[in-house]
């Protein structure tokens, strides 16, 4: 059977949750505690290669496809250049935090940074999928026994 | 003093880099370089009895400054660990692309380019 | 208008790097028209943002704890030459990467590594220029590595390798200097190095600075990655990494770094005039004895680098000792113009021979013979530049070269320009051979079916021949002052320069 033993899958089906709400935690109080877009991205993208290791890869695959992943990359990034150019559109200055500029938040709370926090969601989202991409596509590989008795190595092919 | 223990560490990474056959262990080198200096740069903003660059509730910007240790190193760490990151998934990635075209890790049969 | 468009320079490659994958799956011919139409739309801001000289700041926060963005009058020649040599080669790959499936992929990264070197040429922080290098540093391990076959492979590991120690040991000289000035921002840095004593501190860091920059830019103690990388990769990357990255991340940030930031001396003059000496000696001695076209043009790559950083370092090394200041500005005058007319040539002769290996298949010039009648229009783009190179008149080399061994002569080393007239006839005599080969001589019975390449490619060939034809025209009196003066300035003027970056906020 792919995967692991039955252990490793029940617990993963309970933890995996809370690591998915831990990592989007520390992106969202990014501007409070230590930690940021790419710390909780990199948690975020932990609970998926949990998955992976503990069901195996078509589980995976089925619940995030990789064309999937590959949008949300690009739309993370693509989110973080608009915020970038909003305060060069409305206020005249590139990368301007004109959100707390019209809108001060009140200190220490969620809302009191601005646009630091989208930038951080934004950011949280690009790394959780490159690095899921990144696993997902350095896995592909196994060492299988061809005809002539040699070892060689395969790949799978890539799903467009 | 712990400034020679990092400039001895980053002369390990680069002795590993250069003079190792098996091209996992240059990138293994290849990245304790990195760390190496990324340590030296956040060591060099610590200041004797200092506590962590995070502003508490009740306290104003002026305690903040004489307190606390310098938090622009740890903003370029953290940039710079992003990047080592990076460097590091393509040079993986080559390997395990070279691996499968010439069938073998180590360097010195990996030279088709001459001259 | 202008704070408009200054950061537009970086975002808008940004953003179709990021555009170009969410809508070019389906659709192949869409990342060419958003990748030609955003080169297209850098090069003209930059013809546009050529005679701004400001200062600006990200995000609003002044210049003690932002980050600013600088322009000056070097910046802006090399803003100009990176978006021109990236326009043309666009075009010239829209055609040749056709025989590469995920052309997307490619535009994509090229749009990041375009990116990358813009933000290198504008930035006035010494961290943003760090993270500006590796964007494009990496953007490039991945495209000399773009097809996939062994050599690319290999020569695309070694690459990275070499290149990562310099860029390293850069983040190193980079933490020396924030530990020893506090600043990160060169204006900063440079009043606060003038204004303090000169600890070894940063002798230290000059010279991983000069190691790591000198590992970007090819200079000869730390040059074997690139007669690998730049054969291996496609045609259009090969003409971007020998036409623009190894001078923009490299001889760029060296000598931004060693005139502005930190003071030029006469050691580190000397220094310079010497690595320039032994890479100029160097690649020609090892290009001449080449078969492969593209490892040839290679390691002349190497020693038109050369001729470069000799011609920056003498300027450095007369103005630092206090001799005669006219001989110094000619020597900077020439080392830069060579800078610009060496991306011209050069690009053209990689973009002629990609277009050979397009039509041909092969890169080594013993199979190659009697294209003459073939491919016309190949022939006569690939000889302007063949003659350019050399040094041969009317075309630009001939006026860089002349400048930096008359600029030797008036500072009293005669031997200097006995060393360039040496290698530069050496250089033509390499290309006579590549002429001889490739185009002249009878056509293999192999070679029968061969035809010129297709529209694009020979419209950026026949581009970029006017622009090599034309820039000697550069040198007169009206055109000097406006386009090269300023970026002279800016180098001589040293340490000035915060003077006159802290002037303009």
């Amino acid at each position: 059977m792919t995967g692991m033993t039955v252990i490793v899958k029940t617990v993963t089906r309970w933890v995996k949750v809370f690591i998915f709400l831990y990592g989007i935690y520390i992106i969202i109080t990014g501007h409070l505690a230590p930690g940021g877009g790419f710390a909780g991205g990199v948690i975020i993208a932990c609970s998926y290669m949990l998955l992976t290791l503990a069901y195996g890869k078509e589980f995976t695959l089925k619940r995030l496809s990789s064309r999937a992943a590959h949008h949300l990359d690009s739309s993370g990034a693509l989110l973080f250049l608009v915020v970038a150019l909003f305060g060069l559109g409305s206020g005249g200055i590139f990368f301007a935090n004109v959100l707390q500029n019209r809108y001060p938040g009140a200190k220490f709370t969620l809302l009191s940074s601005g646009t630091i926090l989208i930038s951080n969601i934004a950011i949280g989202l690009k790394v959780a999928a490159s690095l899921f991409l990144i696993f997902v596509i350095l896995s592909v590989l196994r060492i299988v026994l061809a005809e002539d008795g040699s070892q060689k190595m395969i790949q799978e092919e890539e799903e467009e | 003093m712990v400034y020679a223990l990092c400039f001895a560490l980053f002369v390990i990474g680069l002795y590993c880099a250069l003079t190792k056959k098996n091209i996992v262990k240059i990138v293994i080198g290849l990245t304790i370089m990195e760390y190496a200096v990324n340590l030296f740069l956040v060591l060099l903003g610590y200041r004797k009895d200092g506590v962590a660059p995070i502003v508490e509730e009740g306290a104003g910007p002026l305690e903040f400054l004489a307190r606390s240790v310098d938090p622009l190193p740890q903003a370029l760490v953290v940039t710079s660990i992003v990047i080592g990151l990076g460097v590091t998934t393509l040079a993986i990635a080559l390997c395990i692309r070279l691996y499968e075209k010439y069938g073998t890790f180590d360097i010195s049969e990996i030279r088709r380019l001459k001259g | 208008m202008n704070t408009l468009l200054i950061p537009l320079l970086v975002a808008i490659p940004l953003g179709g790097a990021f555009f170009i994958p969410l809508v070019s799956r389906k659709v192949r011919v869409l990342a060419d028209i958003l990748g030609n139409l955003a080169t297209l739309s850098i090069l003209v801001i930059a013809v546009l943002l050529f005679q701004v000289r400001t200062v600006y700041s990200i995000g609003g926060w002044n210049a003690s704890v932002g980050i600013t963005w600088v322009l000056d009058g070097l910046s802006n020649l090399m803003l100009v030459i990176i978006c021109l040599i990236s326009f043309v080669a666009t075009l010239f790959s829209s055609q040749y990467m056709e025989r590469y499936t995920a052309k997307y992929k490619f535009y994509s990264l090229f749009l990041l590594m375009v990116a990358g070197m813009n933000g290198v040429a504008m930035t006035g922080d010494m961290f943003n220029l760090f993270v500006f290098m590796e964007v494009a540093s990496v953007a490039s391990y991945a495209l000399v590595a773009f097809g996939g076959d062994h050599e690319e492979l290999e020569a695309a590991f070694k690459y990275l390798v070499l290149a990562s120690i310099g860029s390293t040991l850069v983040l190193f000289g980079i933490a020396f200097i924030y530990g020893a000035t506090g600043y990160l921002n060169m204006a900063s840095i440079s009043q606060a190095v003038r204004t303090g004593p000169r600890t070894p501190i940063l002798t230290l860091a000059v010279v991983f600075f000069t190691v790591g920059f000198g590992i970007k830019a090819a200079l000869v103690p730390f040059h074997p990655w690139l007669p690998d990388a730049h054969p291996s990769a496609p045609a259009p990357i090969s003409a971007m990494l020998s036409g623009v990255l190894i001078k923009a991340l490299g001889i760029y940030a060296l000598t931004r770094v060693l005139f502005n930031v930190i003071g030029i001396t006469p050691i580190y003059g000397a220094v310079l005039i010497t690595v320039g000496v032994l890479s100029m000696v160097v690649g020609v001695f090892l290009a001449v004895g080449q078969w492969d076209f593209k490892r040839l043009l290679a390691y002349h790559s190497i020693s038109q680098m050369g001729y470069v950083v000799l011609g920056i370092g003498l300027g450095g090394y007369i103005l630092a000792s206090g001799g005669k200041q006219s001989a110094a500005l000619l020597a900077i005058l020439g080392g830069i113009f060579h800078l610009a007319n060496h991306s011209v040539f050069k690009s053209l002769l990689f973009l002629a021979s990609g277009s050979i290996e397009y039509s041909t298949g092969t890169r080594q010039l013993k199979e190659m013979g009697g294209l003459l009648e073939k491919m016309p229009l190949t022939r006569a783009t690939c000889t302007i530049a063949s003659l350019s190179i050399a040094g041969v008149p009317p075309f630009n080399g001939f006026w860089s070269k002349l400048i930096i061994v008359m600029a030797a002569f008036q500072g009293g080393y005669p031997w200097l320009a006995a060393i360039t007239i040496l290698v530069s006839f050496v250089t033509l005599l390499s290309f006579i051979k590549v002429l001889r080969y490739a185009f002249l001589g009878h056509l293999p019975k192999s070679l029968k079916a061969v035809r010129e390449s297709p529209a694009m490619m020979s419209i950026a060939l026949v581009v970029l021949a006017i622009f090599c034809t034309g820039m000697g025209l550069l040198l007169i009196p009206g055109a000097r002052e406006m386009i090269l003066d300023p970026a002279v300035g800016a180098l001589a003027n040293g340490v000035e320069y915060a003077q006159a970056v802290l002037a303009l906020q």
